[in-house]
C-alpha cells in the first residue's frame, strides 16, 4: 500500500443557507487516480476550491506530505505541489501554446528553456503539444493536453482534474486516461473530480462518494459496480411523491419528436433525437447531470434559439417547431428558464417594469403600443401578493429581490397568465427551503387546475416529490419516460451516470 | 494611495454628477492649457465661455448650434439605449442635406407652402435610408455597425462633393463648389427679425418632447431599453431583434436627416461642401453628455454649441486657432469618461 499523500481531515465550509462542506474527511495515496464522485451541488466543487487556494475553509486541516496545507490563492498552492485542470479551459485562443504556457508560469524562464521542459513533459507522458499553433486552431482534447502540460510544469504532486472528459469525444476520453496512466506510474497522484460513474469503475483505483456536502464513504473502486455507486451517490430518495395522478387527462396536449440540433461548439451539448409527450394536467420531469443539453433543449422548446432545427414539436396539435418565442406565449405557453438575473427578469427595472417581458395572450398592459400603467400596476401588485413576494413595493428593482422572492415573482407572473403548458428549468435553483415549498406547491395546484408541466431540474428529490413521470437526460439524449411513483434509484442513477439506453 | 471600490449598486447622484465633473475639469485643463499657451487664462475662459453668449445675436447663434446638436444627439439615443453603436450621424446628417436640398434646389423657382414640408420629408427620409444600410448589414450579416456606419459617414461626404462640384453646382456661381441658393420657399422661416435662429428649433424641441413620450410611454420604448440592459431577456420576452435595430438606425438617421435639412435650408440656404462643422460627430458627445436623457441632452446640446461659439471668438480676439473647440469637446468626453468610473466605483484612500 502506498502512503497517503494528501489528508483532508474535518474540512467544513459554510456558505449562507447552506452548508456546503460538512467535515469532509478523507486520504489520497500517492501515485494512485483518486475519484471525488457527487451529484450537482453535493459539494465537490467547494472542496477542490479550498485544495487550490480559491476558497479558504471555516474549520479542519489539510495535510500534504504530512505538513499542513493552507492556501491563500492558487498561487500559494501551485508553488507547494498542487496543480489543477479546469473544467473549462482558461486559455488565450488567439495566442500560441507556448506563449500560453509561458504565461501560466509563476517563474521566469526564457521561451527557450520552456520549450525544451515543455517538450520533455510532452514525450514523457505522450501528450501531443504543438508548441507554435494557436490555441484557437486546436480541438478540444489538444486543448486539454495544454492545460495538462500547463499544470505538469509546475511539478506538481498532485493534478486536480475537474471533470475533464465533459468536453472530449470518447476517443479523447480514452486518450486521457492512458495519459493519466502514465502520470500515476511516474509518481504522480491525481485527483479525479466526476459524476460518470463508468469512468470511476474503469479508470481510478479509490474513490470518495459525496453527498449534501458530506462523505459517504471512501473506498476501492475495483469492489465497486455501477449500481452499488449509483445507490451511494444518490442515496435512497425518502421523499414521497406529493403530486397526485388524478389530474391528469387523456388528451396529448405537447409532443416532440425526434428534436435534434448540431452546434459545433464544445462548450454546447448537441441535441440528439429527443422525443416525449405531456398529457393534459401532467408534470413531466426531465433529470440529469448539469450540461448534458437542458439548456439547449430548453432554447428550443422556447424558441428561442431555433436555426437548423429538426425534428417537431407539436402543441394542441399544431406545429409550433419554428415559432418564435413571442407566438408561442400567445398559444399560452408560460416559460421560466434558469437565470433570473438578465435572462427571466432585467435586474435593473423595477417589478412592474418585469411584468411587461411575459406578453401573455389577451393582456391588457398596452392599447396601442401606449402602456397602461394602472392595468401593469393591479397585475403586478397580484403577482406580489398571490405569490408571497416580499418586497416593499412593485416600484423596487429586480436586483434587490433575494433569490427566492424573485423566483416567486417570476413564476408568479408564469403562473398568473393561465398558461395551458409551463416550462420551467430548475425552478428552485438557488431559493431558499420556504420558497422552494412554495413553489413546488404552486406548480402542483396549476397542473390540477389543468396546466401541463415541464420541469427540467437537476434536483432529483424536487422531481421525485412533484412530477408524474421523469426521464433523463444525458449528453443531449432523453431516456425512456419512468413513473415517478415506482421509480428505480438504481436504475436512475446509472441513467445519470451516462448510460440512458 | 488612492483606490478604486465597486459601490455594490450604481450610484444615482454620481449619474448627475459625473457630466458636471466632466465639465468642471475640462474648465480647470482648458486654463492651464491657455496658461501655457501664455494668456490669461481667466480673460481667455471668458472671451471663450461668457462674452459669446452676453448679447442677444450670441443666445440666438448659440441655439442655432445647439439645435442640430440636441436633435441629432436625441435621435442617436434611440440606437446607443439599444446598445447600438452609430456613429456615422454625419453621414447621416449629410444624407438628409442632400435628399431636403435636392427638392430645394429642383423647385428653386416656384413659390408653394408645400416646399418646404417636402424639404423636410424628403430630408428625414433621406437620413433613415441612409441609417438603414448599417442596420440591414448588422441584421443580415452580423457586421459591426461601428464600423459601416463610420465608413457610409465618409461615402456620403464623397457624395456630396461630387454633387456640388458636378451636377447640382450652380451655374451662375463662377464655378464655386456650391448649388444655386434654394427660393424662398425653400427656406426654414427665421423666429426673430434679425437673428439667425429659425424653425428648426421648434421641430428639435417637439421631436424631444416625441422621444420622451416614446421612451416613457410605449411598449416600444420599453422594448429598446430591455434589449439594451440584457439582451438575453429581450430574446426571453420574444421582442424581435431586428426591427428594434431597424427602428433605432431609422429613427436616428431621420432625426440626423432633419437637422441636414434645417442647417441647408435655415442659416445656409443652399448646399455646399461643408455643411456641418462635425455635428453628427460632436452629437455622440453630447447624447453622451446629456445621459441618453432629453432633458440631459438639451444641456449638453447648450455647453457643446458654447465651445463652437467660443473657439470662433478665441480666434478672432485672441488668434488661437479654433480647433480649440474640438480640443475642448475631446476634453469633455474625456473626462466624462473618466467620470463615468465613479458611478460604479467609490474612491478610497489606503496607506
Amino acid at each position: 500500500m502506498n502512503p497517503y499523500l494528501l489528508e483532508i481531515n474535518d474540512i467544513c465550509k459554510k456558505y449562507p443557507g447552506v452548508i456546503a462542506n460538512n467535515n469532509v474527511s478523507f486520504n489520497i495515496r500517492e501515485g494512485k487516480i483518486h475519484a471525488l464522485l457527487g451529484e450537482n451541488g453535493a459539494g465537490k466543487s467547494t472542496l477542490v476550491k479550498i485544495l487550490f487556494g480559491l476558497v479558504t475553509s471555516d474549520s479542519g486541516n489539510i495535510l500534504l506530505n504530512r505538513q499542513e496545507i493552507k492556501f491563500k490563492n492558487p498561487s500559494e498552492a501551485k508553488a507547494t505541489g498542487v496543480g489543477m485542470v479546469f473544467q473549462h479551459f482558461s486559455l488565450f485562443e488567439s495566442l500560441t501554446v507556448s506563449e500560453n504556457l509561458i504565461l501560466g508560469l509563476e517563474e521566469n524562464i526564457s521561451f527557450k528553456k520552456l520549450k525544451e521542459r515543455a517538450i520533455e513533459i510532452s514525450k514523457k507522458y505522450d501528450l501531443t503539444l504543438d508548441l507554435d499553433s494557436p490555441i484557437n486552431n486546436l480541438s478540444a482534447g489538444e486543448k486539454q493536453s495544454v492545460e495538462i502540460v500547463r499544470a505538469l510544469l509546475q511539478e506538481p504532486k498532485i493534478l486536480i482534474m475537474d471533470e475533464p472528459t465533459s468536453v472530449l469525444t470518447p476517443n479523447e476520453s480514452d486518450k486521457l486516461f492512458a495519459i493519466l496512466k502514465k502520470l500515476t506510474n511516474e509518481g504522480k497522484t491525481i485527483l479525479y473530480i466526476t459524476h460518470k460513474l463508468d469512468e470511476v469503475i474503469k479508470n481510478c483505483d479509490e474513490v470518495t462518494i459525496m453527498r449534501n456536502g458530506e462523505v459517504i464513504t471512501t473506498c476501492s473502486a475495483e469492489a465497486e459496480t455501477k449500481e452499488t455507486l449509483a445507490v451511494k451517490m444518490l442515496g435512497y430518495k425518502v421523499k414521497s411523491l406529493v403530486t397526485d395522478y388524478k389530474s391528469i387527462k387523456n388528451n396529448i396536449l405537447f409532443q416532440v419528436k425526434n428534436l435534434s440540433k448540431e452546434y459545433n461548439d464544445p462548450f454546447l451539448t448537441d441535441i440528439k433525437n429527443i422525443s416525449f409527450s405531456l398529457k393534459e394536467g401532467e408534470i413531466f420531469g426531465i433529470a440529469g447531470v448539469a450540461g448534458n443539453g437542458q439548456k439547449e433543449l430548453m432554447e428550443l422548446l422556447t424558441g428561442e434559439n431555433i436555426d437548423n432545427i429538426r425534428g417537431e414539436v407539436l402543441f394542441d396539435n399544431t406545429n409550433i417547431t419554428n415559432l418564435p418565442t413571442k407566438f408561442r406565449r400567445e398559444l399560452a405557453i408560460g416559460f421560466v428558464p434558469e437565470d433570473r438575473l438578465g435572462h427571466s427578469a432585467v435586474p435593473e427595472l423595477s417589478l412592474s417594469e418585469n411584468i411587461l417581458l411575459s406578453q401573455f395572450a389577451g393582456n391588457k398592459f398596452s392599447k396601442m403600443g401606449i402602456l397602461n400603467f394602472e392595468e401593469i400596476e393591479t397585475y403586478t401588485k397580484n403577482v406580489i401578493s398571490n405569490f408571497n413576494v416580499k418586497t416593499p413595493n412593485e416600484l423596487i428593482s429586480a436586483k434587490n429581490l433575494s433569490g427566492g422572492n424573485l423566483q416567486k415573482f417570476v413564476i408568479g407572473r408564469e403562473i398568473s397568465s393561465n398558461p395551458k403548458l409551463l416550462i420551467v428549468y430548475q425552478p428552485t435553483w438557488g431559493v431558499d427551503t420556504g420558497a422552494e415549498s412554495f413553489i413546488r406547491e404552486s406548480l402542483i395546484k396549476l397542473s390540477k387546475e389543468g396546466t401541463s408541466l415541464l420541469i427540467i431540474s437537476q434536483d432529483l428529490d424536487e422531481l421525485i416529490e412533484i412530477t408524474h413521470s421523469v426521464s433523463v437526460i444525458s449528453n443531449g439524449k432523453l431516456s425512456e419516460p419512468l413513473d415517478t411513483k415506482n421509480l428505480n434509484i438504481e436504475k436512475l442513477g446509472i441513467m445519470m451516470g451516462g448510460e440512458i439506453d | 494611495m488612492i483606490k478604486l471600490v465597486p459601490r455594490g449598486s450604481s450610484s444615482q447622484s454620481m449619474f448627475i454628477l459625473a457630466p458636471i465633473f466632466a465639465i468642471f475639469l475640462t474648465l480647470l485643463t482648458g486654463s492651464i492649457i491657455f496658461f501655457l499657451m501664455g494668456y490669461n487664462p481667466s480673460n481667455a475662459l471668458k472671451i471663450f465661455f461668457i462674452s459669446p453668449i452676453s448679447n442677444a445675436y450670441g443666445l440666438s447663434e448659440l441655439l442655432v448650434k445647439a439645435t442640430p446638436l440636441a436633435l441629432i444627439a436625441m435621435g442617436l439615443s434611440f440606437c446607443f439605449k439599444n446598445n447600438i453603436y452609430n456613429i456615422g450621424a454625419e453621414g447621416q446628417l449629410t444624407m438628409g442635406a442632400i435628399f431636403g436640398g435636392g427638392v430645394g434646389i429642383y423647385f428653386y423657382d416656384v413659390s408653394s407652402i408645400l416646399i418646404l414640408p417636402g424639404m423636410i420629408i424628403a430630408g428625414a427620409l433621406g437620413g433613415a435610408l441612409w441609417a438603414m444600410i448599417p442596420a440591414f448589414l448588422k441584421t443580415k450579416f452580423n457586421t459591426n455597425e461601428i464600423l459601416t456606419s463610420l465608413m457610409l459617414a465618409y461615402i456620403a461626404l464623397l457624395i456630396l462633393d461630387y454633387l456640388v462640384v458636378g451636377p447640382w453646382r450652380d451655374p451662375d456661381g463662377f464655378n464655386f463648389p456650391k448649388t444655386r441658393p434654394f427660393g424662398e420657399s425653400g427656406r426654414m422661416p427665421i423666429l426673430f427679425q434679425g437673428l439667425r435662429i429659425h424653425f428648426g428649433l421648434i421641430i428639435t424641441l417637439i421631436l424631444i418632447a416625441f422621444s420622451w413620450f416614446i421612451y416613457s410611454k410605449t411598449i416600444f420604448g420599453f422594448q429598446l431599453k430591455v434589449s439594451g440592459f440584457s439582451p438575453k431577456a429581450a430574446r426571453f420576452a420574444g421582442f424581435n431583434k431586428n426591427f428594434l435595430i431597424f427602428s433605432a438606425f431609422a429613427i436616428s438617421g431621420a432625426f440626423a436627416g432633419l437637422a441636414g435639412v434645417g442647417e441647408v435650408s435655415g442659416p445656409i440656404g443652399l448646399i455646399y461642401r461643408d455643411i456641418s462643422p462635425n455635428y453628427g460627430f460632436t452629437a455622440i458627445i453630447v447624447c453622451f453628455l446629456g445621459r441618453l436623457h432629453p432633458l440631459g441632452i438639451i444641456f449638453a446640446s447648450l455647453v457643446i454649441a458654447l465651445t463652437y461659439l467660443g473657439a470662433e471668438d478665441a480666434q478672432l480676439f485672441l488668434q488661437i486657432p479654433a480647433a480649440v473647440g474640438f480640443v475642448f469637446q475631446g476634453l469633455v468626453l474625456f473626462f466624462l469618461l473618466g467620470s463615468d468610473l465613479l458611478v460604479n466605483f467609490k474612491l478610497r484612500l489606503k496607506n
